[in-house]
């Protein structure tokens, strides 16, 4: 086998190590084993609260599953670190938090170049800069979109809960594998650091996928191809004798820079959006709740999205027509749902731990005759079910 | 293909769709990939077992595209840094860095310390030609003192990275200096480099007529490997002499060669003792 982590010597090990059933975990611990169960077996970072607690599980437990855990020297060396190792056919991670974000991002654009698939957890803490380093914020959406320099495309996905984390961070690797593109983990300090009940499962009950591998010598000396015209090249990895160059300069089909042809520079760049751009399918997912008849529309995402529900909850046992739209992978946003979600609304209210980020998304796919609202809390503590029916009650 | 590349024994380990190089002619990066072919080829190392590594810098390009390898051209000064992540997915293959002075000793600076640090089982080839060459001449961490560069158009006024001598005390297995001067004595350390097991330095001092020699009153190669010559000192005899003797000199030789406990290796059995302590392991 060539991608680490899928031997049946792997499924022996997981089965043996994680009994299913039901612990008491941190929303961090939920994200490391949902990370083990999805095949990592490759993790490289620096600690910083509050994801700290990621590295640690990681460091514990992929000994025991022959995988590897190294601590760098800074967060650059952290996903380079990554990105060599995912050459060699590893599944890798890192967890880090919003200044160690912002010095992975050049990184994260030669990924994006090189189409290296990888799993970057951003634990989101109250910036901006040291900000209050300990307390939960959702500040880096635009810098999980923007954060990197050129036009690039970039997947980035969010949980609502602990739970969810196990089961999202899991699909965050399969999307990344199945588009071989980096894929960002919208992760936060609250529900990194909540206990909750986290239910493992049994390893038959997960998914997973691998990247596609050359599969003859032909599409191996095209490692930036679309011999199959999904946008996606096969992967030909390290140490099989394929003579690969990898660049994060402008590169032809067979890896080979070529910065002075717009040409090339072009069909590169819009191959790599367009692999996005297609594969809606792979990574679009939301959550509704009763949006058949809302009037009012609360878009909420990541943590925020648990008292919006209960929220919304509230709003319908005092008789008022509220529904609530979750967007699960927050880049792509899923513009298309929300421009018809949109159009059956009066009133739209985007709550969110920040001053405004997510809000400016929905935007752009609502008319001007929808009252759009942003619901907005800084200063490390989340919005309370209070909070939001409030402001619920004021539009209805 | 120019009858040139026909005639040189070497060209079988060259990418022949990326030539002819983008290196100046004179430049010392050809001496530096000409010497590492040669090593690899007297190891009769097969090219298949080997990953090379480069930053960004004229330096960065002499392996990457140029060598034909699995080849990674990475950011500005994280070579090392990529190169840890492939070799510990490929144990069993040679990493090599070949990257210039600026992109493994400033931006990139600090990898280097820890993966001496750390001993991992990387050769670094650090190609010191004391100016950034690629963007145009500006001054680097090892330029000489009071040298002329485009952002110290009057002098320079800081003192130079010692690179070598810093690197063999940060705990690495294996280190030596060469210039471009001596070739034979070069390939030899090339050699042992890749052979060493743990982390191993060869830092190359190389000439850039086309930005540092131009400005240094050293426009032809010939004259800057005639300055490289006659200031070269062997490390037994720097040993002996003061300071301000080796101001301006160049020490070449060996600085370390030891074995010391190398970092995969330490990685590979320490989850094998976890295993074990957990009852993992096959039966
Ligand atoms: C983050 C970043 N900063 C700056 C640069 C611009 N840059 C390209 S090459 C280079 C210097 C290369 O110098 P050196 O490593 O000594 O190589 P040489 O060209 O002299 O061989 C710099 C500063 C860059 N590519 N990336
Ligand atoms: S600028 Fe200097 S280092 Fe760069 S290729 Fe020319 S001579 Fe070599």
């Amino acid at each position: 086998m060539i991608i680490r982590g899928d031997e049946p010597e792997q499924i022996r090990l997981l089965r043996k190590l994680y009994k299913p059933g039901n612990y008491f975990m941190q929303g961090n611990e939920a994200v490391a084993y949902g990370a083990l169960f999805a095949g990592c077996r490759f993790y490289a970072g620096y600690p910083i609260t509050p994801s700290s607690e990621i590295a640690e599980t990681m460091a514990r437990e992929l000994p025991k599953l022959g995988g590897y855990y190294l601590q760098m020297e800074d967060e650059i060396g952290s996903i380079a670190a990554m990105i060599g190792a995912s050459w060699t056919g590893f599944k890798v991670m890192t967890a880090t938090a919003g200044p160690g974000f912002s010095l992975m991002q050049e990184n994260l654009g030669y990924a994006v170049m090189t189409e290296t698939p990888l799993v970057l957890v951003d634990v989101q803490r109250s910036g901006p800069s040291t900000g209050q380093a300990t307390k939960g914020a959702q500040g880096d959406f635009f810098q999980a979109r923007w954060g990197t320099h050129g036009d690039h495309p970039i997947v980035a996905v969010s949980p609502t809960s602990g739970q969810d984390a196990f089961w999202e961070i899991i699909r965050a690797f399969n999307i990344a594998e199945r588009l071989r593109t980096p894929v960002v983990f919208l992760f936060d300090g609250v529900l990194a650091h909540t206990r909750e009940l986290i239910k493992i499962p049994d390893v038959d009950e997960v998914e997973i996928t691998y990247r596609k591998l050359p599969q003859n010598e032909e599409e191996a000396k095209l490692p930036f191809g679309d011999p199959h015209g999904d946008g996606v090249p096969p992967m030909p990895l390290f140490g099989h004798g394929y003579f690969t160059h990898v660049t994060g300069s402008t590169h032809k089909e067979n890896g080979l820079r070529d910065v002075y042809t717009p040409e090339v520079h072009d069909r590169l760049v819009r191959r790599i959006h367009r692999k996005i751009e297609k594969n809606r399918e792979v990574y679009e997912k939301y959550e509704e709740h009763f949006t058949d008849d809302a009037e009012i529309l609360v878009v909420s995402w990541g943590v925020t999205a648990r008292p919006a529900l209960g929220a919304v909850l509230k709003a319908r046992e005092a008789g008022i027509k509220a529904g609530l739209f979750v967007p699960k992978t927050v880049h792509p946003f899923p513009g298309e749902r929300m421009r018809e979600l949109g159009k059956r609304v009066r009133a739209i209210l985007v709550p969110e731990m920040n001053l405004g980020q997510m809000i400016l998304e929905v935007q752009r796919y609502v008319n001007d005759d929808v009252l759009l609202k942003g619901v907005n809390k800084i200063g490390g503590v989340p919005l309370t079910v209070e909070e939001i029916l409030r402001e619920i009650r004021g539009v209805a | 293909m120019p009858e040139i590349y026909s005639k040189y024994p070497m060209v079988k380990y060259l990418r022949k769709e990326a030539l002819p190089t983008a290196l100046c002619p004179g430049c010392g990066g050809g001496t530096v990939l000409n010497a590492f072919a040669n090593a690899v080829d007297q190891l009769k190392l097969d090219p298949r077992d080997l990953v090379v590594v480069s930053g960004i810098g004229c330096s960065a390009w002499i392996a990457s595209p140029y060598f034909l390898a699995d080849t990674l051209h990475t950011t500005h000064g994280r070579a090392i840094v990529f190169a840890t992540g492939v070799k510990v997915g490929l144990p069993d293959k040679k990493v090599v860095v070949i990257s210039g002075d600026g992109d493994l000793a400033s931006i990139g600076g600090n990898h280097l310390l820890h993966a001496a640090r750390r001993n991992i089982d990387i050769t670094v080839i650090l190609v010191n030609n004391f100016i950034y060459g690629m963007t145009g001449g500006q001054v680097a961490p090892t330029t000489p003192f009071g040298a002329k560069t485009t952002t110290t158009p009057y002098r320079n006024i800081e003192h130079p990275f010692q690179i070598s001598e810093t690197i063999a005390a940060a705990g690495a297995s294996y280190v030596a200096r060469w210039t471009t001067a001596h070739v034979y004595q070069l390939i030899e350390s090339i050699k042992k480099a890749l052979t060493v097991k743990g982390f191993s330095l060869v830092e190359v001092i190389s000439q850039c007529p086309v930005q540092f020699g131009r400005r240094n009153r050293m426009k032809e190669p010939a004259e800057m490997l005639r300055w490289f010559l006659k200031n070269s000192v062997p490390l037994a005899k720097a040993r002996k002499m003061k300071p301000e003797e080796l101001e301006g000199k160049f020490v070449i030789g060996e600085f370390v060669n030891r074995q010391r406990p190398e970092f995969i290796e330490e990685l590979n059995k320490l989850i094998n003792e976890v295993q074990e302590q957990f009852g993992l392991k096959e039966v």
